[in-house]
């Protein structure tokens, strides 16, 4: 099976607005993709092409082989929107009977308490939505994402109204599908939690990609630290490869040395990074 | 049948939705007033006993059934108005829609089945105070249309019409805008139809044109004049002629074109809606 989500050349103009601007990116079988940038990056445009909602203006999206927004495309998807409602006069377990319905879901009875209690709602499963803290009902909303077992996620901030601890659950639960070989497609604002799970990651800025690898790719050539007795000396561009020529050097220079460390700048930097080399 | 499945969803929203307890008590409320006035009218009118030239009991029940008509019309109007005019684009930017038509569904079955459970509970509901009326009418006067039945389904179809049009509106105005608009025209079509009785009262060929041209294009009015015309379709003579007078008379006659067109019409509105909807980004 080809790739789970493919972006090709997509581009999409609101009136005078240029939110994509020819994306290209594919999020593999099985893998766990992370999009990052600023706010009115379009990240939010793209996945909605993905899901069918928004239609492109150029280029192509198409998800597990069938193009965005068909009915075979929508049939494999899963999708958490950044902005979203559930009837107030629904109970949690009624959404998901309703979704289960849409999605031709023969999970029943047990495919709905499996969910809540993934996303720790089972206690609320026969309160209204219109009862629910706005962090519930974000968690009924991933709990939908899933029904009818989706071959491609795709979660638009997940986790924006989550506590801690629902954070917490909800990378678990990434943790898992991708054992299931489920794709998913992030938006978060999250650094440290795209971070954590993520395969890939790329980080769009004003409709284009400017960056894209997997977290440990994205950081390299971080910097070498050497402690010597005069001490610390930094080589910011320095990589893991070169440590032995920066040692040898620096003790060809007479210096004693105690400690050689890589420093790993975290994704934060990386993003900081290109998003201030672009705009600032 | 996810058609079938939406339209349901929609009843299970009226039977539980706070808003909906205003139903039932507005409509007990306009039946029980309609009650007290057929009542009032009957106990405090003096009938004359000797048979004159035109029966009044027959000219004042028809023309309250006329106003009971228009009463339901109207609360028929609100209730689709109501479970329309938010269906695409207000419901969109609350964010409801998307989780739905983002299933596997297509966005033409969305469209049909929000429609089709609106037009279904809007059309029993209409129909049912309709009915109410007609039996309060009888109780009180001991009269009854000949035809309850054509007056009925046309109700239902005008109410139908103007959900239909509130949910075009729906593709392209915000919530409030459109509830506004889709109230306006329904305003609009009624005053076409006052027009087309000034007109013929005063013979006026281009009043009654225009009032003509406005119902072939908002038919919901055409429909409601047929309504009223075939309430009193059985009675003759001078009473028939100063029932057709008053404001419930329904003055014009209903062309022989006017449910095909109403047939073609929902048609042509479902069609341009669909179509619309499909382009919009939501
Ligand atoms: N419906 C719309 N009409 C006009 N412009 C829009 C619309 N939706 C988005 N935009 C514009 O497109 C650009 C991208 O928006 P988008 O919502 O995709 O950003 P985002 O990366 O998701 O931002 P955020 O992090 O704030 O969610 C922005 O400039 C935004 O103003
Ligand atoms: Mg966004």
């Amino acid at each position: 099976m080809g790739a789970a989500f493919v972006a090709e050349s997509l581009s999409k103009n609101y009136k005078s607005v240029r939110a994509l601007d020819g994306v290209n990116f594919e999020v593999a079988e099985g893998e766990l993709f992370g999009l990052l940038g600023p706010n009115g990056a379009g990240k939010s445009t793209l996945v909605k092409i993905g899901c069918g909602l928004v239609h492109p203006s150029g280029g192509r999206a198409e998800v597990c082989g069938a193009p965005a927004g068909t009915r075979a495309a929508n049939a494999r998807l899963g999708y958490l929107a950044e902005l979203f409602r559930f009837p107030g006069w629904l109970t949690a377990d009624e959404v998901l009977v309703l979704h289960q319905r849409l999605s031709d879901s023969d999970g029943g009875t047990r495919e709905r308490a499996e969910l809540l209690e993934l996303i720790d709602l089972s206690r609320a499963a026969d309160r209204r939505v219109e009862t629910m803290s706005k962090g519930m009902q974000q968690r009924l909303g991933i709990a939908q994402a899933l029904v009818g077992s989706p071959r491609l996620l795709i979660l638009d901030e997940p986790t924006s109204a989550l506590d801690p601890a629902g954070r917490r659950i909800i990378r678990a639960l990434l943790e898992e599908l991708k054992g299931r070989r489920v794709s998913v497609l992030l938006n978060s604002h999250l650094l440290s939690e795209v971070e954590l799970v993520c395969d890939r990651v790329a980080i769009i800025l004003a409709g284009r990609i400017v960056s894209e690898g997997t977290p440990d790719s994205l950081r390299a050539g971080s910097g070498v630290e050497v402690e010597t007795d005069s001490g610390v000396k930094h080589f910011p561009d320095a990589v893991r490869d070169e440590i032995p020529a920066i040692v040898d050097r620096l003790v060809a220079d007479g210096a004693r040395i105690y400690e050689v460390r890589t420093t790993r700048r975290s994704l934060e930097d990386v993003y900081l990074e290109a998003v201030e080399g672009q705009t600032g | 049948m996810k058609v079938l499945l939406l339209a349901r969803y929609v009843l299970v929203e009226c039977s539980r939705r706070r808003v909906f307890i205003v139903v039932p008590i507005l409509s007990a409320a306009f039946l029980g007033l309609y009650w007290f006035a057929v009542a009032r009218v009957f106990a405090t009118s003096e009938f004359s006993s000797v048979p004159g030239p035109f029966d009044e009991r027959l000219v004042v029940a028809s023309t309250m059934l006329g106003l009971g008509l228009f009463g339901s019309f109207f609360l028929g109007v609100v209730l689709i108005v109501f479970l329309t005019f938010t269906v695409a684009r207000g419901d969109a930017e609350q964010g409801l829609l998307q989780p739905v038509v983002v299933r596997p569904l297509g966005r033409r079955t969305f469209l049909i089945g929000r429609f089709l459970g609106a037009a279904t509970v809007s059309m029993l509901y209409v129909i049912l105070l309709f009915a109410c009326c007609v039996l309060i009418t009888r109780g009180i006067s001991g009269w009854s249309p000949d035809n309850v039945v054509q007056p009925a389904l046309e109700l239902g179809a005008a109410v139908v019409i103007v959900g239909a049009l509130t949910l075009l509106g729906s593709v392209f105005l915000a919530t409030i805008a459109n509830g506004v608009t889709a109230l306006m025209l329904f305003g609009t079509g009624l005053v076409a139809g006052l027009i087309g009785q000034i007109g013929e009262a005063l013979n006026s060929p281009t009043l009654e044109n225009i009032s003509r041209v406005m119902s072939w294009a908002l038919p919901f009015e055409a429909l409601y004049q047929s309504a009223l015309t075939s309430l009193t379709e059985g009675i003759s003579g001078l009473s028939g002629f100063l029932i057709r007078l008053g404001p419930f008379g329904g003055a014009q006659e209903a062309s022989p074109g006017l449910y095909p067109w109403t047939i073609g019409y929902l048609a042509a509105v479902g069609l341009l809606t669909i179509w619309f909807f499909r382009r919009r980004d939501l």
